[in-house]
């Protein structure tokens, strides 16, 4: 598998899409998108609220099906695990299921199982959905709540647990997953400010373990640090893109320049 | 007043409840709950004519008297060649009725439940048929526990008018003690006595099982 021969080191892919778009009506939600996110790579989504960079996200999950373009997982498509969905054609329940197989999403509103205890809410999918066996689960889920520091909250209710807590159980149910890419969806705006930097924390670690992640968020000093590209999205389409210190530090768009000082204000 | 016939009427008037009024509520509201499940899933199908047939039989159930159902059923479906036993013909007419009135229990239980849970199943890859239910209906049966309670203890008083088909129950027992002592005011009053304990019973229940599936929610 090492690509010996090569002048640079191979990037792989692990998703493509291509002209992505969606309308709720006559609102053009989303216009030509594209998207190429590499193995390793952290991609952050930035952009002021209505600018459609939640729904890039939740289509990359099936969430929401756009109307037109292309994703397509893996090398071309065409190696084994390759996945290839034309939007602009009949999207099935297959499609959307092989989405799911290789993503997995994290939740603003953390959305934990409230009649699950934490451990149950994490085995959950291993379980009942990829038939893993239930020991191996449980010890992959204890495994993964040592590391966010909640080894002692494996058997509370959600509503026991703070915000914080709730969410670092939501990051660990999609890691628990075992997906090739993680999408997060403003993982910190729910969050007491206080709390915010529990998780933050747990992202930076799983960008430096190498998952390949998108984020959402509006935390632009944290995507500067943790992400190597930053998309700027503003009405639905792709304003401004590069690396994080380019973006955010250097902009070249009058609109990008604007969202990022604004933002800088309000800290 | 004749107390020796009071105090063995009870004799009669238990093992009516026992024998009739509870394995008539238990059964009816067993299968009407299974229907109500079916009914609500389909009123809230995106299928248009599943909602509507849903849709339909809920007006009709809840725009009609219970007693009027169960005439039909008993004395109307002869006429076009169905002859059933008041007992088929009960269970029939109470499983109908309580499937209306707690199909729409249940609709709105499901639609209490956040979207986001809907979303959360099917982020970690389950079915839609699988988030119903291993995320959802557990979820809507915390909610619809009170008002189906009372469904259900609706249900244990209406059986009574099974006695108008001739099933023997707590209250066909007491008419026919009364009508024979010619002890109405005290045979009825006994009725409604046995009645009000078995509902006694029955909140003490409901209670306790609202206990139970609370554990999992703030306090």
């Amino acid at each position: 598998m090492s690509p010996t021969n090569s002048p640079e080191p191979r990037v792989t892919s692990v998703l493509k899409a291509r002209n992505l778009a969606k309308a709720f009506g006559n609102n053009k939600v989303l216009r030509d998108i594209d998207i190429d996110i590499h193995r390793g790579q952290v991609v952050a989504l930035i952009g002021p609220s209505g600018s459609g960079k939640t729904t890039v996200l939740r289509s990359l999950n099936g969430l929401e099906v756009p109307d037109g373009g292309t994703v397509t997982f893996g090398d071309n498509g065409g190696d084994s695990g390759g996945l290839a969905i034309d939007f602009g054609a009949k999207v099935g329940k297959k499609d959307i299921a092989a989405l799911r197989d290789r993503s997995a999403m994290v939740f603003q509103h953390y959305n934990l199982f409230p009649h699950m205890t934490v451990l149950k809410n994490i085995i959950e999918g291993p379980v009942q959905v990829q038939k893993r066996p239930k020991a191996e689960a449980v010890a992959e889920a204890e495994r993964l709540l040592e590391r966010v520091g909640l080894s002692d909250k494996r058997d509370a209710y959600p509503f026991e647990l703070s915000g914080g807590q709730q969410q670092r159980v939501g990051i660990v149910r999609a890691l628990a997953l075992k997906p090739q890419l993680l999408l997060f969806d403003e993982p910190t705006s729910a969050l007491d400010p206080e709390l915010v930097g529990d998780v933050l924390g747990v992202i930076k670690e799983l960008a430096e373990e190498g998952w390949t992640m998108v984020i959402v968020t509006h935390e632009l000093a944290f995507a500067q640090h943790v992400a190597d590209e930053v998309i700027f999205m503003d009405g639905g389409v792709v304003v401004e893109r590069g690396p994080a210190a380019e973006v955010l530090r250097a902009p070249r768009q009058e609109r990008t320049k604007l969202f990022v000082k604004r933002l800088q204000h309000d800290v | 007043m004749n107390w020796d016939l009071i105090w063995s009427s009870f004799g009669p008037l238990i093992t009516g409840a026992v024998t009739g009024t509870i394995p008539l509520t238990l059964a009816s509201f067993a299968f009407g709950l299974i229907l109500a499940l079916v009914v609500a899933l389909m009123r809230l199908s995106s299928n248009w004519l599943l909602s509507g047939i849903g849709r339909f039989y809920v007006s009709v159930i809840r725009g009609t008297p219970l007693l009027v159902q169960l005439f039909v059923i008993f004395f109307g479906l002869p006429s076009i060649g169905i002859r059933l036993d008041p007992w088929p013909s009960a269970i029939i007419a109470f499983s109908l009725n309580v499937g209306g009135y707690a199909a729409e229990i249940i609709r709105a239980a499901i639609l209490s439940v956040p979207k986001g849970q809907w979303e959360a199943g099917h982020t970690i890859g389950m079915s839609r048929p699988q988030t119903l239910v291993r995320i959802i209906l557990p979820q809507a049966a915390r909610v619809s526990v009170p008002p189906l309670s009372n469904t259900f203890i609706s249900l244990v008083k209406d059986t009574s008018l099974a006695s108008l088909i001739l099933v023997t129950e707590l209250f066909r027992n007491a008419q026919q003690i009364a009508a024979f002592s010619q002890e109405f005011m005290a045979l009825y009053l006994q009725a409604a006595l046995v009645y009000w304990v078995i509902c006694l019973v029955l909140s003490t229940a409901q209670s306790a099982v609202e206990r139970r599936l609370d554990r999992y929610v703030a306090h």
